[in-house]
């Protein structure tokens, strides 16, 4: 029997990883052909539309939607290095449009993944492409719209772990909210604040040296505390950690 | 009650302030989902049992006109007079009615979110009436003259030394030492005794209204709801329409998930199942029994897109598992009802531009949908409402305008694209020394309470984009 051809994916970048942090992109880039995919990038990509969605703003989301659609839904898979982007596209497109574009959105949604999940559940990844000596004790923040919508937990896990042998310390309440919520940050950002400390406080005491976590909403908040609180620990994007990417400054560390 | 949801930040920022009631809502809400968990384990088949229960209640709330006329014919043969309140005034002068055809003084009430709904207690005393809340909970916030704070477990806000205190000060009982949880509920015991012989009236809510055989349920923990039932002459139900279920096995079904939910118990102490009055031959009971059932603003409910919400069975686990309600408390929200279902039920009941706040007091968390008994979708029918609130302009007109714009760059990826690249250069340039931004134009909001970690240098887009030029 001939080798089956290699998966082909097409990266959704989401748009704070284009913006705020790029290596993201870069190391699931690596990750996905490291697991033998073929990836492109359609750069007429924008955003997923979540701001305006969650916000209320049901109508401007429509022509993100469809654009994100007829951009991506000739792809053999769409992965995306985020829970809540991911989710978008699986959970909230198919309820947000109706007719035929719905039917698109239907179809879309079966061929998207979150990234750690589509390496682990999907393509099998088995190998790092790169193992650094010395790997970071870190804590895992489970992302709401990945755990919840998506079914991610062990995933992520189970990667950290076997291909690059890195030490979990589980906190209490990982899968409890960091505050973050997209535009609710902004809007009551006291509560928000309460909860990214709860957030930090469980993950200091697991005594951890980094916070990781599959989305970058969440983990630019929770490293914005922990720099305006003065508190030492790293923040980065489990993509990052798993392609041996741990030479850029962290979130939001100086170079 | 009187509605303060337009006042939810502030009550918030008050409660956030507080550093004991912090510490209190902490400990609750790392426990009760952890006993919730537990339960739910030990019972093995949540999925399947919400789904039945989600199907029944839709059944009984699609068929509302029949099951509720059947729950009338039954509840009426079986010696029960069954009233109708379109409005809260209406269920509160039914009541006041009823107590003063009996000459009533003295009414001893169980634990009823219906009645908190329509503030009975203030015009039953308006009314001359004498009303002891019985409920350990409702009773403490009741002598302290607050409200409740969760829909379970009203005083759960309340300290073991704050509760002492009250005690000490409300009950001329003399020197005593009140020391362990133990003397409280001991104390309240003998105090509530009196209250339950002496009530003319008894007044409690229900949990289920049963239409094949006009039985109303009630579960409690403390059994005051059988001694309001009882012990007095008069009875009367007061509850909503939309409790309605067809069959004794439904209400059972539901039992099953009801206090496995919220504090984890597989049964409640009490699962009572009122029928009507005392029949001819027996010892005890009480004389008369009425039944009020309130619409207000269910049937409209049920006419419009959040008819889900009234699948809710009231168990208050959403309250428990939201991590908005544990940072804020339950009195934040401003009314009788809190967390998730409060969020969406206040607007609702009474008006989405007074509690404007309460449906983006939410971070689509999804917890909340994930434990819900009833299978209701909260998260989306919290984001539903903020939907009508964009679409009605009550939205702030910086965020309309800010999404507005972001939407319309969305769909424009060069324009967009070129923009960011700007934006994102600046922005690296200006923080890539220190990494974050302690204040930022147009972002006071983020960064009133937490830095804005700075960019990378360059968007992927133009890194990407010049690699594969260079590629070629």
């Amino acid at each position: 029997m001939s080798d089956p051809s290699p998966p082909s994916v097409s990266l959704f970048v989401t748009c704070l990883a284009d913006l705020i942090r790029p290596s993201v992109a870069f190391a699931s880039i690596r990750l996905l052909e490291q697991a033998g995919c073929i990836v492109d990038v359609p750069v007429q990509q924008t955003c997923c539309g979540q701001p305006g969605y969650n916000s209320g703003d049901y109508e401007s989301t429509v022509p993100i939607a469809k654009k994100t659609i007829a951009l991506f839904e000739h792809a053999q898979f769409v992965v995306a290095p985020s829970g809540s982007c991911a989710g978008m596209l699986t959970e909230h497109y198919p309820k947000l449009l109706e007719g035929e574009w719905q039917e698109r959105a239907i179809a879309l949604a079966e061929k998207t993944y979150e990234l750690t999940s589509f390496l682990a559940d999907v393509v099998k990844l088995d190998k790092a492409p790169a193992i650094l000596t010395q790997m970071p004790t870190v804590t895992y923040h489970d992302s709401c719209a990945g755990l919840r919508e998506l079914g991610i937990k062990e995933q992520p896990r189970k990667l950290l772990r076997e291909l690059c042998e890195v030490d979990i310390k589980e906190m209490q309440q990982a899968d409890v909210c960091c505050g973050f919520g997209g535009t609710f940050c902004a809007k009551m950002p006291d509560i928000s604040g309460k909860m990214v400390d709860d957030k930090l406080r469980d993950a200091v005491a697991t005594g951890a040296g980094m916070i990781t976590g599959g989305d970058l909403g969440c983990l630019l908040n929770i490293a914005g505390r922990a720099r305006r609180e003065g508190i030492d620990i790293e923040v980065r994007h489990v993509a990052e950690l798993l392609s041996g990417d741990l030479y850029s400054p962290a979130i939001g560390e100086g170079e | 009650m009187e509605l303060q949801s337009q006042h939810f930040r502030e009550k918030a920022a008050d409660a956030l302030a507080d550093s004991a009631a912090v510490a209190q809502r902490d400990k609750i809400a790392q426990f009760t989902p952890i006993i919730r968990d537990a339960a739910m384990q030990e019972f093995g088949s949540f999925e399947a049992l919400r789904k039945h229960i989600k199907r029944i209640r839709q059944h009984s709330l699609d068929n509302l006109d029949y099951y509720l006329a059947r729950f009338e014919l039954e509840a009426t043969n079986n010696g029960n007079q069954v009233h109708y309140a379109d409005t809260p005034d209406e269920m509160n002068s039914i009541v006041l009615d009823i107590c003063q055809q009996h000459g009533a003084h003295r009414v001893a009430k169980g634990k009823s979110m219906v009645t908190e709904e329509t503030a009975l207690n203030d015009y039953l005393q308006r009314g001359g009436l004498e009303v002891v809340e019985t409920d350990l909970g409702e009773y403490i916030i009741q002598q302290a003259g607050e409200t409740p704070s969760h829909i379970v477990a009203p005083a759960l806000h309340k300290s073991k030394q704050e509760i002492r205190e009250l005690f000490l000060e409300k009950h001329a009982l003399g020197e005593r030492a009140l020391e362990t949880t133990e003397d409280l509920v001991d104390e309240a015991r003998s105090v509530l005794r009196e209250t339950f012989l002496k009530a003319d009236v008894g007044i409690i809510g229900s949990n289920a209204l049963i239409a094949e055989n006009g039985y109303s349920m009630l579960v409690t923990n403390e059994g005051n709801g059988d001694l309001c039932a009882n012990l007095p002459n008069v009875l009367i139900i007061c509850t909503t329409l939309d409790r309605i279920l067809p069959r004794g096995e439904d209400a059972t079904a539901m039992q099953r998930l009801l206090a496995r939910s919220t504090t984890g118990q597989a049964q409640t102490s009490y699962t009572s199942f009122y029928s009507g009055p005392r029949r001819e031959g027996e010892l005890d009971g009480p004389l008369e029994t009425h039944i009020v059932l309130l619409d207000n603003q269910r049937t409209d409910i049920l006419a419009s897109d959040y008819k889900e919400m009234l699948q809710c069975i009231r168990c208050g686990t959403c309250l428990n598992h939201c991590p908005v309600f544990a940072a804020t408390g339950g009195h934040s929200y401003g009314w009788v009802y809190s967390g998730p279902m409060g969020s969406i039920l206040t607007p609702l009941l009474t008006s989405l531009e007074t509690s404007e706040a309460l449906p983006n007091a939410c971070t689509s968390c999804g917890r909340c949908g994930e434990v819900c008994p009833a299978d209701i979708p909260l998260p989306d029918l919290l984001r539903d409402l903020r939907h009508e609130q964009y679409q009605q302009k009550m939205t702030a007109p910086r965020w309309r305008v800010g999404l507005k714009l972001h939407a319309w760059l969305a769909v424009r990826p060069s324009l967009y694209q070129f923009l960011t690249a700007m934006l994102t250069t600046v922005l690296h340039r200006l923080g890539r020394k220190k990494g974050s931004f302690s204040q930022l134009p147009f972002a006071a909001g983020w960064t009133s309470v937490r830095d804005f970690p700075a960019p990378q240098s360059g968007t992927f887009m133009q890194q990407y984009k010049a690699r594969t030029k260079a590629d070629e």
